[in-house]
């Protein structure tokens, strides 16, 4: 089998595997709408929670893919493991926007404002930035060694940067809502949303592989097919 | 260790004298700086909002940006020139390029803002006097956080095409905390609160130097091997 071959299997795999996410996120919404109580004091407007927390998980979850695959990347030197890293932090960015307008969209009616400076804002906005600047960066580098070092920099620094951009808004003030799943004591949600919720959440990491998948692949067969052409040449 | 110290003390030397002979960078840093503080006086309804209310955020933002136009400097000259190839053939620790670079803008950025600050309290007419000492200590711990990852920032900058434009996007997600922190300790030392209200930022910038001068460190060997 050959490097191009193995690929393409990747990406007929990934492509496999979004469709099962799709399939998943679609029972998400009918499951939301018609399966699920509505919440007694916001009313219809609390259903965005279950797009908005999953998208913020896979978010948090393709950029700590990134971060941790720029360590093992300067550890082992593999250019896939750096192809892998970015392909995660475009999926991330992608997510990334989904949270970012999904959130405001829920705020404006519950909040009563579009947009609040409270530690998970803005430490989520400045990580969606950070990763920007992450991609810009590897589209102004062009020889493939220099960018695979600088960019993993950059996502080890990003993993590092989160928690004290977090606890400088902490030590600022807050307003959005404390965690209700994951926290010591029992989730403090009625079990129907919890299931909705947790279903919406596997979706989303589904999803996630997917594209990542998808995108890996593509980056795979880009770098063949550029070696391809300087050999040509 | 010490030959470590000696070969960052010369390029940091080197870099000092550079910067004195020609003052380019040192004078349009400090124009900008000057600007900036000018500028944002203006930001405010003045029948609304007293001078002295924004004076610590027109400081601090004035500070950051001044040392974000300086840091790109330090290796611009060298890429232009061929220099760091020169240093890098050199038998020297790699580390020491870091330390070297790290001094010298630590040079850079503070003259800027030492004579920024007496400007600052000419234009906002502040009482910087009573808690001098305080300030002072906090405008080193941020100037350190951010003019280390700069450090580290600016030479990965240098080698794209759009230098002026990278900086600035990568660095400034990383100067949240200490330019947050400063300006809180600022506005509350200016206020006169006791030490006990600055102990939480100051921790959170003090751990954020820590975390970040030996991050940046460690990194930058990644970043100018070739």
């Amino acid at each position: 089998m050959t490097q191009r071959d193995r690929a393409a299997g990747i990406a007929r795999w990934g492509g496999v595997v979004t469709g099962l996410g799709l399939l998943g996120l679609a029972w998400v919404y009918v499951r939301a709408l018609v399966y699920t109580p509505v919440e007694a004091t916001q009313g219809a407007a609390q259903k965005i929670f279950y797009v908005h927390v999953p998208a913020a998980w896979a978010a948090l979850l393709a950029v700590s893919v990134t971060g941790i695959l720029s360590i093992f990347y300067l550890w082992l030197k593999d250019r896939r493991i750096d192809l892998a890293a970015a392909a995660s932090a475009e999926v991330g960015v992608a997510f990334g926007l989904v949270m970012l307008t999904t959130g405001p969209i829920w705020g404006k009616p519950i909040w009563g404002t579009w947009w609040t400076w409270d530690a998970r804002l803005t430490s989520t906005l400045f990580l969606f930035l950070l990763f920007v600047g992450y991609l810009v960066l590897r589209g102004v580098l062009t020889d493939p060694g220099i960018r695979a070092r600088f960019s993993s920099v950059i996502g080890i620094l990003g993993l590092i940067l989160v928690p004290f951009i977090h606890l400088t808004v902490y030590l600022f003030r807050t307003l959005h809502p404390a965690p209700i799943v994951l926290k010591p004591s029992a989730p403090s949600l009625p079990n129907a949303m919890l299931v909705t919720l947790l279903t919406s959440v596997a979706a989303f990491s589904v999803l996630y592989l997917g594209f990542l998948m998808q995108r890996y692949a593509l980056a795979l067969l880009r770098e063949l097919r550029e070696e391809a052409l300087a050999s040509a040449q | 260790m010490r030959a470590l110290l000696r070969a960052a003390w010369h390029i940091a030397v080197k870099d000092v004298a550079i910067e004195w002979r020609t003052k380019t960078a040192f004078a349009s840093g400090l124009v900008f700086a000057v600007l900036v503080l000018a500028v944002l006086f203006f930001s405010r309804d003045p029948t609304a909002v007293a001078s002295s209310d924004i004076a610590p955020g027109a400081l601090w933002v004035t500070f950051t940006f001044a040392a974000m136009l300086g840091l790109n400097r330090a290796f611009l000259l060298e890429r232009e020139l061929h220099g760091l190839d020169g240093i890098l053939l050199t038998p020297v620790p790699r580390a020491a390029i870091f330390w070297g670079k790290f001094g010298a803008n630590l040079v850079f950025v503070g003259a800027i803002e030492a004579i920024s600050l007496p400007l600052f309290v000419v234009f906002y007419d502040v009482p910087i006097w009573m808690r001098f000492g305080e300030l002072v200590l906090v405008i080193a711990m941020a100037t350190v956080a951010f003019v280390a990852v700069g450090t580290l920032l600016s030479a990965m900058a240098v080698r794209t095409r759009y230098a002026e434009l990278m900086l600035p996007l990568l660095l400034l997600p990383f100067l949240v905390p200490p330019l947050v922190g400063g300006v809180q300790l600022t506005a509350r030392l200016l206020e006169g609160r006791p030490l006990s209200d600055l102990s939480g930022w100051l921790k959170l910038i003090a751990a954020f130097d820590l975390a970040f001068v030996s991050l940046s460190a460690l990194l930058f060997q990644v970043v100018i091997e070739e």
